[in-house]
C-alpha cells in the first residue's frame, strides 16, 4: 500500500486506494508530527502535531499568521513540508502524494475564499467532483448512470440548493457558493473534511444551518474546521486547538480553552 | 446527458453541408465559366484555404477558449503538418523537376546525392498522413508534457509557444535541416497520380477540407459537451478546486493540446496542395497570433464562434491586401483592440446579446 509503488504521476491512476484504501484501525484518521514549514524565511509552521480521531469534528482557531491554513496547505499537498511527517490513517503517506491523488485518497478541502466552477450549473458542479473514475479516458466517454443522478440530488438537498440545480453556480450568493463548495466535498464522499472559514460571509439563519449540518456530519466523517467566528465555534465545538506562530498552543474542550490564560494573551483577550 | 446541437444548429450544418460539398462543386465545374454563378477558382482556393483556417480555429477554441490556455505556438503544428505533405507533394514530382532528377530541386541544387534519412518513405502517402498527425501530435505531447508538469500557465505558456515556433522558423530556414530552406516547397505537380491543378483536383481538396471541417466541428462538440468538456471549463475557471476534486488537471491539459495540435497538422496537410506551397514563414510568431485573433473576434468557447472569426478575418485579409495592401497588419491590430475593448465575446456573442434584446 505503500505510494513509493505508484510510478510519478501515472496517468491519474489512483488503483492503489482502490483495495480498502485508508487504514484507520488505530481510530486515528490525521496524524501530523513536528511539521515545519517556512516560507523565504518566515517560519509558517514549526514542529506542529495534530492528531484527529476517525469521526472528530476538531475546531482550530487562531490569530492571523497562526499558520492555519498553511497546515491544511501540507494536509493536502499544495505545500511541503521542511520536516516531520503527514500521515492519513496507519499507512498513507501525504508528503508523497499529489493533490489530486490526496483527494482521491479521501481527503476534502474548502477554501477560504469558496472555489466552485463558476461557469457551470450547480448541478455539473456536483458532477465534476462527484467520486468517480477521474481519468481522462474514463471523462470522456463517462455517461451518469441514476444512482449517480439520485446521490447528486441527494447532496442537493443536504446544502438546500435543490431548486437552483440548473442555475449557473456564479449566480448564487456568497453563503449558497459556501454551501455547494460544502456539498461539491461531500459528493467526493471523502473520509477527512478540511474547512476553512466555512461561514465568512454567511448570514445568521445560513450560520445556523451550516452549524447543524456540521454536527450531523461528525460520526460519519472527520472534521476539521477553521474559523474566526467564536460564536459559530461555541455551537458546534467539542475539542479545540489554538494555534499560535505555527504550532498548538493550547487544546481541549472549548470552556477549558477559553479559560487559558496563554489563549487569552494571544488570541481571545485581543 | 447533453445534445451535441438542437434541431436549428442541425439544421445550419446541414445547410452547410449542402453548400460545401453539393452546389459549389456543381457552380465549380458544372456551370460555365461565363455565367454569373459559376464559382472561379480564386473562390475556390479562398473557400478552401479559410476552411483549412477554420479547423486551426477549431482547435484553438479547444485549448483557448474551453480550458484557458492561449497557445502562440498553433502556427508550428500546421506548418508540420503541412511541411509533411509537402514532403509527399515534393516527392510525387518525380524526375519532372527543373533538374529532372528523383531528387526534389533544392537538393540538387545543394548538391545532394541521396535524400537525407528524414525522407524516408514520404513518396508512400500513406507515411506522410502519418507524418502529418504523428510529428505535430508527439512535439505536443512531449513539450506539453513538461510545460504542463512545471506548471508554466498563463502568459508563460504563450510565451514559451512563441519561443517554440520561432526557433523551429528559424531551424527550417536553414538548408541543411533539408526542407528546403527560406523556399520551402513549391511547383508541385501531382497528388496520389491525379494532376493538382486541374479544377476537379481541386475540387476534392476541397470537398475533402469541407468534410473535414465539419467532423471537426461534430468532434468538437462533442468534446466539450462531455464530461471530460465541462473538466476542461473547470480547469480554465478553477485549476485548484479541479485537482482537490482528484482530478490530475496535467493530463486533461496534456491530452487537449495534443489533440489541438493534431487537428493544426491535418489542417496544414489540406492548405499545402490548396494554395501550392509551404515555407518556414508559417512557422512566424504573428501567424500564431493570428489564429488567437480569429478566435478572439469569432467568440472565444463557442466553436462555431471560431469558424465565423476565421473567415472574417480571412476574408477581410484577402481583400485589404489586394486594396491596401500596406495596411493590413495595422487594421489586424485594430481589429483585434477593438473586440477586445468592446466585443469581450466576440461577433456571436454581439449576436446573442441583439437576440436578447
Amino acid at each position: 500500500m505503500s505510494s513509493s509503488a505508484l510510478p510519478a504521476n501515472e496517468g491519474g491512476s489512483f488503483s492503489h486506494f482502490a483495495a480498502g484504501g485508508l487504514d484507520a484501525t488505530h481510530g486515528v484518521v490525521l496524524y501530523l508530527e513536528d511539521i515545519s514549514v517556512s516560507f523565504d524565511g518566515f517560519q509558517a509552521l514549526s514542529k506542529l502535531s495534530l492528531q484527529i480521531d476517525v469521526g472528530e469534528l476538531r475546531c482550530v482557531i487562531g490569530p492571523n499568521g497562526a499558520g492555519k491554513t498553511t497546515m491544511m496547505d501540507v494536509i493536502t499537498g499544495k505545500a511541503r513540508a521542511d520536516a516531520g511527517s503527514a500521515f492519513f490513517g496507519q499507512t498513507i503517506d501525504l508528503a508523497r502524494l499529489s493533490e489530486a491523488e490526496i483527494a482521491h485518497a479521501g481527503i476534502g478541502r474548502k477554501f477560504q475564499k469558496p472555489t466552485i466552477f463558476e461557469q457551470h450549473s450547480v448541478f455539473e458542479n456536483l458532477e465534476l467532483a462527484m467520486k468517480a473514475d477521474k481519468r481522462v479516458r474514463k471523462t470522456l466517454f463517462s455517461v451518469l448512470s441514476s444512482e449517480q443522478k439520485d446521490l447528486i440530488s441527494k447532496y442537493l438537498e443536504t446544502i438546500r440548493l435543490q431548486d437552483s440545480a440548473d442555475r449557473i453556480a456564479g449566480l448564487l450568493s456568497h453563503g449558497q457558493k459556501q454551501w455547494l463548495e460544502i456539498g461539491m466535498l461531500l459528493v467526493q464522499e471523502p473520509k477527512l473534511l478540511l474547512l476553512d472559514e466555512p461561514v465568512a460571509g454567511m448570514s445568521d439563519e445560513e450560520t445556523e444551518r451550516t452549524a447543524e449540518l456540521f454536527l450531523s456530519l461528525a460520526g460519519q466523517h472527520s472534521l476539521v474546521v477553521v474559523e474566526h467566528d467564536m460564536a459559530f465555534i461555541e455551537k458546534i465545538a467539542r475539542k479545540v486547538t489554538v494555534l499560535h506562530e505555527g504550532s498548538v498552543l493550547a487544546e481541549g474542550p472549548m470552556s477549558q480553552v477559553q479559560n487559558d490564560p496563554k489563549v487569552i494573551e494571544v488570541y481571545l483577550g485581543r | 446527458m447533453s445534445r451535441l446541437y438542437g434541431p436549428k444548429g442541425w439544421l445550419l450544418i446541414g445547410l452547410a453541408g449542402l453548400l460545401l460539398l453539393v452546389v459549389f462543386p456543381i457552380l465549380s465545374l458544372k456551370v460555365p465559366s461565363d455565367s454569373t454563378f459559376h464559382l472561379s477558382q480564386y473562390w475556390v482556393t479562398l473557400i478552401g484555404k479559410i476552411m483549412c483556417f477554420a479547423i486551426v480555429a477549431i482547435a484553438m477554441d479547444l485549448i483557448w477558449g474551453y480550458t484557458g490556455i492561449l497557445s502562440l505556438g498553433h502556427g508550428l503544428f500546421f506548418a508540420l503538418g503541412g511541411y509533411a505533405m509537402g514532403m509527399y507533394l515534393m516527392r510525387q514530382i518525380g524526375r519532372e523537376g527543373q533538374y529532372q532528377s528523383e531528387l526534389p530541386d533544392f537538393m540538387v541544387f545543394l548538391d545532394w546525392k541521396e535524400l537525407p534519412w528524414h525522407w524516408w518513405n514520404t513518396d508512400q502517402f500513406w507515411w506522410a498522413a502519418l507524418l502529418v498527425v504523428l510529428v505535430p501530435g508527439l512535439l505536443a505531447l512531449v513539450f506539453g508534457f513538461f510545460a504542463f508538469r512545471s506548471r508554466v500557465k498563463g502568459v508563460y505558456f504563450s510565451i514559451i509557444t512563441q519561443a517554440l515556433t520561432f526557433a523551429a522558423m528559424l531551424l527550417f530556414f536553414r538548408n541543411a535541416t533539408g526542407f528546403g530552406g527560406n523556399n520551402g516547397f513549391t511547383d508541385f505537380k501531382r497528388i496520389l497520380g491525379l494532376p493538382i491543378t486541374t479544377p476537379e483536383t481541386r475540387m476534392i481538396l476541397f470537398v475533402s477540407t469541407g468534410i473535414f471541417l465539419v467532423g471537426t466541428l461534430l468532434i468538437a462538440r462533442w468534446i466539450v459537451t462531455s464530461k471530460f468538456g465541462r473538466v476542461l471549463t473547470a480547469i480554465r475557471d478553477a485549476e485548484t478546486r479541479v485537482a482537490f476534486c482528484g482530478y490530475n488537471t496535467v493530463y486533461y491539459k496534456l491530452a487537449i493540446f495534443t489533440f489541438s495540435a493534431v487537428l493544426c497538422g491535418i489542417a496544414g496537410a489540406l492548405y499545402v496542395p490548396q494554395v501550392g506551397i509551404i515555407n518556414p514563414s508559417e512557422m512566424s510568431p504573428a501567424n500564431s497570433i493570428e489564429i488567437a485573433i480569429w478566435v478572439a473576434v469569432g467568440g472565444r468557447g463557442t466553436l462555431a464562434g471560431a469558424i465565423v472569426g476565421a473567415g472574417l478575418v480571412n476574408y477581410g485579409k484577402s481583400y485589404f491586401t489586394q486594396a491596401f495592401p500596406e495596411y493590413w497588419l495595422f487594421a489586424l491590430g485594430l481589429i483585434f483592440i477593438l473586440v477586445t475593448l468592446f466585443l469581450p465575446r466576440g461577433v456571436l456573442g454581439l449576436l446573442s446579446r441583439t437576440k436578447a434584446k
